[in-house]
């Protein structure tokens, strides 16, 4: 089976998100980088189990800049084969990221793109329907099961309080959510061969940007908090009711 | 034209739909346009969404949309799109919006934005629109670029208001591809309101110390109303199922009301509910940094507080 596992690039998940002055961008100095938590915790470790079920290849597939390459290292150190990245200076927009993704791989003959949910850090959800609809191929999102039999593939996704099974034949994308697989840490060996296996570094292909971030702001400050004496429940109902009027 | 897809809930337009029509007509007045609707399938009640700002209604039906595939709705929408002339597409970011948007947006080289929280507006000449990004740390301003533009919108995000009466339904007629994927079974709890819609979420951390002593939690929920949802280390523990998991890594939720019990507040628990309207915790430990983050704290045993607060909401409620 070949397998592509797309990963992307998000701050750590205790960095406190700080912006420039002008609020026009991210403030980025001092953050720590690490790969997107979906890509590598359910998207990598699923595509890893079903090759060493059935054989096969698994790629890492990454749209960025070459100070990446330490996450994308990290990947291969988990156990994927190889790895590529797409050439591009800065962080793109999804349309963009997607149209790369798809490009490069329209003729490898992959039997499964996997994504993550979404990128921690943009939220989009958005780019492995993307890459599916260039590929004219099905796509599953938030899928939390995945088993291949030949080209017979079944996938259970999370709906709005329950689940969906569904039978679908590869090639098909996917995203990966929580149960699909266990986060797996890599160990000494892993952590050498890494530094020996395949790293391609491919252009971009010309596609125009669709969107533009012309700033961002915090949410706004909660006030200090009201305490209640733990006795006097009936004083919380009341200011849940006439104060803050939500129930 | 701003075109909406009114999605049908067991055949039903509920709140999803609603939200999404509403947000629809504010983003239609502020292009000074007209905003319809296109419901896929058979669903009765589609001249209702009249009352919440759509002025045509659009059915699109066939055998290929009985069971949802992502690609065929696609088609269907994008088609539609085409015929009509709609410039802004808006869609919900639920499970079906999630693997739709992307796929539309690439068919029409649209940019788009999902789980948008605000109108658009036009800023310095741009359409701009408002979405969390880090999982709610901060908001990034989109401008989308493209003549067609594609949105999707995060449950909560706009109260539901009624301005107008009925809509003229009318069927547009589209060739749909054979679906590819089949579903072979569809399950939904019955009873709750899934957590990403919920109005009220009442949510359980370590604190509760085991998932046999979720009764405090499930009893307040009850009393309230109210969805449960919890920490990722008791989803993590299969203490609960994963989906009630919320956080950065989880579910991110924007109820009115989200009550914590037994959670410290870490950085990324934060991040997935910070934007939620009130926040109340119970926690026995009054350093606990969650208290940074609530409108209302109560520092106690949660195993005391929890059913004092059940009791006084049915008192409440009874009244
Ligand atoms: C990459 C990454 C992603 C993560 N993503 C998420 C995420 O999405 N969501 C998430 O929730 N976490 C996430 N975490 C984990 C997060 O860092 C915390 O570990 C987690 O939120 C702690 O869960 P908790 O508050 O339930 O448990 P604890 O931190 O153990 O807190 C338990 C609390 O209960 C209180 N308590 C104990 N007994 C009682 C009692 N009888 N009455 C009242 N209070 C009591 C204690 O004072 C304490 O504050 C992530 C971590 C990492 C590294
Ligand atoms: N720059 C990128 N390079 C490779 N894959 C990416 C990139 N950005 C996003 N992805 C993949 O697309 C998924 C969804 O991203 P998003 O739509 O931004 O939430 C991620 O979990 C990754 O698997």
């Amino acid at each position: 089976m070949k397998l592509l596992v797309c990963v992307s690039k998000t701050p750590e998940t205790t960095t406190k998100i700080q912006l420039t002055s002008d609020g026009s961008e991210i403030d980025r100095s001092g953050v720590q980088y690490i790969m997107n938590p979906y890509d590598e915790w359910y998207a990598l470790v699923r595509a890893l189990e079903l090759k060493e079920a059935a054989g096969g290849t698994v790629t890492l597939l990454n749209v960025g800049p070459a100070e990446n390459d330490p996450i994308i290292r990290k990947g291969l150190a988990i156990g994927a084969d190889d790895a590529v990245r797409i050439d591009v200076s800065d962080e793109k927009d999804s349309l963009y990221t997607a149209r790369q993704i798809a490009e490069y791989s329209r003729d490898q003959a992959y039997d499964l793109i996997l994504f993550g949910k979404e990128t921690i850090s943009y939220n989009g959800s958005e780019v492995g329907a993307m890459v599916a609809e260039f590929l004219d191929w099905p796509y599953i999102g938030d899928a939390t099961h995945l088993e291949v039999e030949g080209t017979a593939a079944t996938v259970t996704r999370d709906i709005e309080g329950g689940e969906e099974v569904i039978e679908v034949q590869t090639p098909l994308a996917l995203s990966a959510a929580k149960g699909m697989a266990e986060q797996r840490i890599p160990n000494m060996r892993g952590i050498m061969m890494a530094k020996r296996k395949p790293l391609e570094v491919v252009p971009p292909v010309d596609f125009p940007d669709t969107t533009r971030i012309a700033g961002y702001h915090k949410p706004a400050e909660k006030g200090s908090v009201k305490l209640i004496d733990p006795e006097n429940m009936d004083e919380l109902v009341r200011l849940l009711h006439e104060e803050a009027k939500v129930i | 034209m701003v075109l909406v897809y009114a999605e049908a809930t067991n055949g039903e337009f509920k709140k999803v739909a609603q939200e999404a029509v509403v947000y629809g007509r504010k983003t239609a007045e502020v292009l000074g346009t007209e905003c319809h609707a296109v419901v896929l399938g058979d669903h009765a009640g589609a001249e209702a969404l009249g009352k919440f700002g759509a002025t045509k209604v659009h059915r699109i039906s066939g055998e290929p949309l009985k069971n949802f595939d992502a690609a065929v709705y696609t088609v269907a929408l994008s088609e539609a799109a085409k015929q009509l002339g709609a410039t802004v597409i808006i869609l919900p970011h639920n499970s079906t919006g999630k693997n739709i948007t992307g796929r539309l947006a690439a068919r029409l080289e649209a940019g788009s934005v999902t789980g948008a929280n605000a109108v658009p507006e036009m800023k310095d000449g741009y359409f701009t629109v408002t979405k969390p990004v880090f999982s709610g740390k901060a908001f990034a301003h989109v401008q989308l670029l493209t003549d067609v533009k594609v949105i999707s919108l995060a449950g909560n995000s706009i109260p539901v208001t009624e301005t107008g009466g009925e809509a003229a339904v009318s069927d547009l007629s589209i060739d749909l591809p054979q679906p590819k994927t089949r579903v072979v079974k569809h399950q939904v709890a019955s009873g709750r309101v899934p957590l990403p819609e919920a109005e009220l979420v009442v949510s359980g951390g370590r604190g509760l110390k085991g998932p046999e002593n979720w009764s405090v939690i499930e009893d307040l929920a009850e009393a309230l109303g109210a969805t449960t949802a919890c920490s990722r280390p008791v989803a993590d523990s299969d203490w609960r199922p994963h989906h009630e998991h919320v956080g950065q890594t989880g579910v991110a939720i924007r109820p009115n009301l989200y009550i914590a019990a037994g959670i410290s507040g870490a950085i990324q628990h934060l991040a997935g509910v910070n934007n939620s309207k009130t926040i109340v915790v119970v926690n026995k430990d009054p350093e606990a940094p969650f208290f940074k983050a609530a409108d209302y704290g109560v520092v106690g045993d949660l195993f005391e507080v929890l059913p004092r607060l059940t009791e006084a909401v049915k008192k409440y409620k009874g009244q």
